[in-house]
């Protein structure tokens, strides 16, 4: 994985966990990989590993069983909320640049309409 | 735990190599020496590795002051390849473990097919790259507290780098310190908890690689370019 400059690592190692949840790759309960494990896919420090599932907990995207790993979260719910608030980041983030080029909300609309 | 811990380390040649150098390295974490070519990285490890005496300031590994005794617990690879070239791989292990008895030979297999390379190969035959792949399979096969690498990537193609980052992730746990150095900022980046920038024998900057992104704003990489620049 190639990492964006400025943005922490945790993060953009968590966004990518998140994308697998929301396309189903990742489903509810499924059983995700020890920290070190995790640290050898991604190529990260295994102490990010750690602080990864400690963010994700805290977000309710996994939890942890004593002794058995971390799984992500059973909440079915979750996937579509994530994909929600994905889609509304993406969305932002093209408003913005859109802006920037002079259109305007109706623009935009007429301009996606446009496409195929 | 402070695994080691320097203060107003100096050591002079002609000039200073390193100057009133004060750094910790904790256990449990990955420490990236970053800087050019002759800013003091090797001179800096040396000294901790008790190769070169100090000119001046002091040493303290786990605990106590540096001593002959501390080698026990440091693991160190040099830059330079140390092998001799009438020796095979398996030869390099055996003589490893008469050295060191944390030596774990079994992790030194494990490690020499990681990295691809066989037992029976001659040293005199081996390619720069296989030659850089022995040093670090030699350097992390022992059970050391502290492991110094001095340039781990040097000679390593891109392939390659992978295979050697991942060792390093491998080996690194809450009951050792990891102390790189290494000019490819790039290519370390991701596995570093805490970076030390020294320049001309100083040390200029250090912290947590997260903390300094965040702070900064920046990657490491581009806040290396602005120091250095």
């Amino acid at each position: 994985m190639n990492y964006d400059s400025s943005t922490p690592i945790y993060l953009q190692v968590i966004d990518s966990i998140k994308k697998q949840i929301v396309t189903g790759r990742l489903p509810p309960g499924e059983k995700l990989p020890s920290t070190r494990e995790l640290a050898l896919e991604y190529g990260v420090n295994p102490n990010t590993a750690a602080r990864i599932y400690r963010e994700m907990e805290a977000q309710q995207l996994c939890f942890t069983k004593r002794g058995l790993g971390t799984f992500v979260t059973e909440s079915e719910e979750m996937a579509i909320m994530l994909k929600k608030e994905m889609a509304q980041s993406v969305i932002s983030r093209f408003f913005e640049e859109m802006k920037e080029l002079g259109y305007n909300k109706q623009d935009m609309i007429n301009a996606i309409n446009e496409k195929e | 735990m402070d695994y080691v811990r320097t203060d107003g380390l100096s050591k002079k040649f002609n000039k200073y190599a390193v100057k009133d150098a004060s750094i910790t390295l904790q256990q449990g974490k990955i420490y990236g020496l970053l800087g050019p070519n002759g800013s003091g990285k090797s001179t800096l490890m040396k000294m901790v590795a008790g190769l070169f005496h100090p000119t001046g300031g002091s040493i303290q590994i786990m605990g106590r002051p540096a001593s002959y005794k501390s080698k026990e617990f440091v693991s160190f690879m040099p830059t330079e390849s140390y092998f001799y070239n009438y020796m095979d791989i398996k030869t390099v292990g055996k003589y490893h473990s008469d050295f060191y008895k944390d030596f774990d030979a079994a992790e030194f297999d494990s490690l020499i097919s990681f990295m691809q390379l066989e037992p029976k190969m001659k040293i005199s035959s081996l390619s720069s790259g296989m030659a850089a792949k022995l040093k670090l399979a030699a350097a992390m096969a022992r059970n050391a507290k502290i492991f110094m690498l001095d340039e781990p990537l040097n000679g390593i193609d891109l392939v390659a780098r992978d295979l050697v980052l991942s060792s390093i992730i491998r080996k690194a746990g809450p009951d050792n310190v990891m102390l790189i150095s290494s000019h490819l900022i790039d290519a370390m980046e991701g596995i570093l908890d805490e970076v030390i920038f020294i320049k001309e024998g100083e040390i200029v900057l250090s912290g947590e690689a997260e903390g300094i992104r965040e702070k900064h704003n920046k990657s490491i990489v581009d806040l290396y370019k602005e120091v250095f620049a």
